[in-house]
């Protein structure tokens, strides 16, 4: 098979009949295909959906029925994976987890709907970016247990108000969703990212980690904790809810105050 | 077809493309930047204008008369502003750096920093422009 840039059939042929109740809407798509363009190129799509589709099923519309070349990533497609972080009208979302109905204009007015890779990252295709320089940072803040001296013979027991102090950072599914929003990690790409952050937070602050120090250590760096410029726009990226620049900021205070 | 090795990534794939919708938080920080440069260049200039009364008063007199017109009183009406807006959200910035709860009532804390920065702001701009503009409308 030899997909060219010409290529207007889906990977699955025909077009399916229109549902009743389907709008219209446009996708408006930032491509870049690293074999034939120099720059990155917007393509627009109409096509039919459902208001209770999700944007992925608009992505999956176009790739199966219209334009087969299209290149993404989606997995699990229910907001568990997060393998379909992309930029939707502007911000970053999951497309598996935003609803066609929240983004319709209101009255005859036609829909465009705006998809964008996320950005900070390397794109190599369409809306897939490299993920390696996020799972770098990830990877050098030690999101593993990290204990010393002999194994207890039972297990590592542990209060509820000890296990509820980390909890909101646990929902983490590194997604990048948090990391590609950030201002000045677009910027400075050295900067670890809210979500390596985020990560090292769970282990920091749970009670039957012992590595909270070396984490503190590897945070206090000039590409740190002390980048972050609260602007929250990671807290309102997250597909998790989770309170990212609270936890970037907590970070900071044990650092300051040498509490965990 | 060959396909060996990866694809070349070029830099302009890095960033571009719309604009991000991010948060309050971010437009704040943005605006935080802009007035903090622009109080920089003011004090840049002030720095070299009240120098030149070491050179010479007179020069200092002459420059100084300079600044007397409609203009550059509204660039010290704007010159209130930015420091103004500077000062409120620093304070703001940094109750979100110390503050247990800053994170969680950071947006609360920015429309009480706008609510503020309006409310001087409009006295303000009355008292620093009263006599430019009788001027100008053609008073005594």
């Amino acid at each position: 098979m030899t997909a060219t840039a010409e290529t207007t059939a889906g990977s699955r042929g025909s077009q399916p009949p229109v549902p009743d109740g389907a709008v219209t809407v446009t996708v408006k798509i930032r491509r870049f295909n690293p074999e034939f363009d120099d720059e990155p190129r917007w393509d627009s799509f109409d096509i039919p959906a459902l208001p209770s589709d999700r944007v992925l099923n608009l992505l999956h519309y176009i790739k199966w029925y219209v334009d087969g070349t299209l290149t993404f990533r989606r997995s699990c497609a229910h907001g568990i994976c997060g393998s379909d972080a992309m930029r939707i009208n502007g911000v970053n979302r999951l497309a598996c987890k935003v609803l066609l109905k929240d983004l319709l204009q209101t009255g005859d007015k036609q829909t465009t709907i705006t998809i964008e890779p996320i950005k900070g990252l390397p794109v190599n295709k369409d809306l897939l970016v490299d993920m390696e320089p996020f799972f770098e940072a990830f990877r050098a803040v030690k999101p593993y247990l990290v204990t010393y001296g002999n194994e207890p013979t039972r297990e590592r027991i542990q209060s509820v108000a000890d296990r509820e102090r980390f909890d909101d950072t646990t929902k983490c599914i590194l997604c990048a969703c948090c990391t590609t929003s950030c201002p000045v990690y677009w910027t400075e790409g050295s900067y670890f990212g809210p979500a390596a952050i985020v990560n090292a937070h769970r282990f920091i602050f749970d009670s039957r980690d012992e590595g909270a120090e070396e984490r503190l250590d590897i945070l206090n760096d000039i590409d740190g904790v002390w980048r972050c410029r609260t602007t929250f726009n990671c807290t309102d990226a997250c597909p998790r809810g989770i309170q990212v620049t609270k936890a970037i900021q907590e970070v900071k205070r044990a650092l300051l105050f040498k509490r965990v | 077809m060959t396909s060996a090795g990866a694809p070349e990534r070029s830099g302009t794939t890095r960033g571009g493309g719309t604009l991000y919708r991010g948060d309050l938080g971010m437009w704040s920080w943005v605006a935080h930047r802009i007035t903090g440069v622009l109080t920089f260049f003011f004090l840049f200039t002030h720095v070299l204008d009240t120098a030149l009364v070491r050179v010479s008063p007179n020069a200092y007199d002459a420059v100084i008369e300079t600044y007397k017109n409609p203009v550059v009183n509204l660039f010290e009406v704007g010159l209130v502003g930015a420091v103004l807006y500077h000062a409120l959200n620093g304070i703001r910035v940094m109750l979100v750096d110390f503050w247990e709860k800053g994170a969680k009532y950071q947006r609360v804390m920015l429309w009480t920093v706008l609510a503020v920065w309006v409310v001087v702001m409009i006295p303000g701009f009355y008292f620093m422009m009263e006599r430019t503009i009788s001027d100008l409308v053609g008073g005594h």
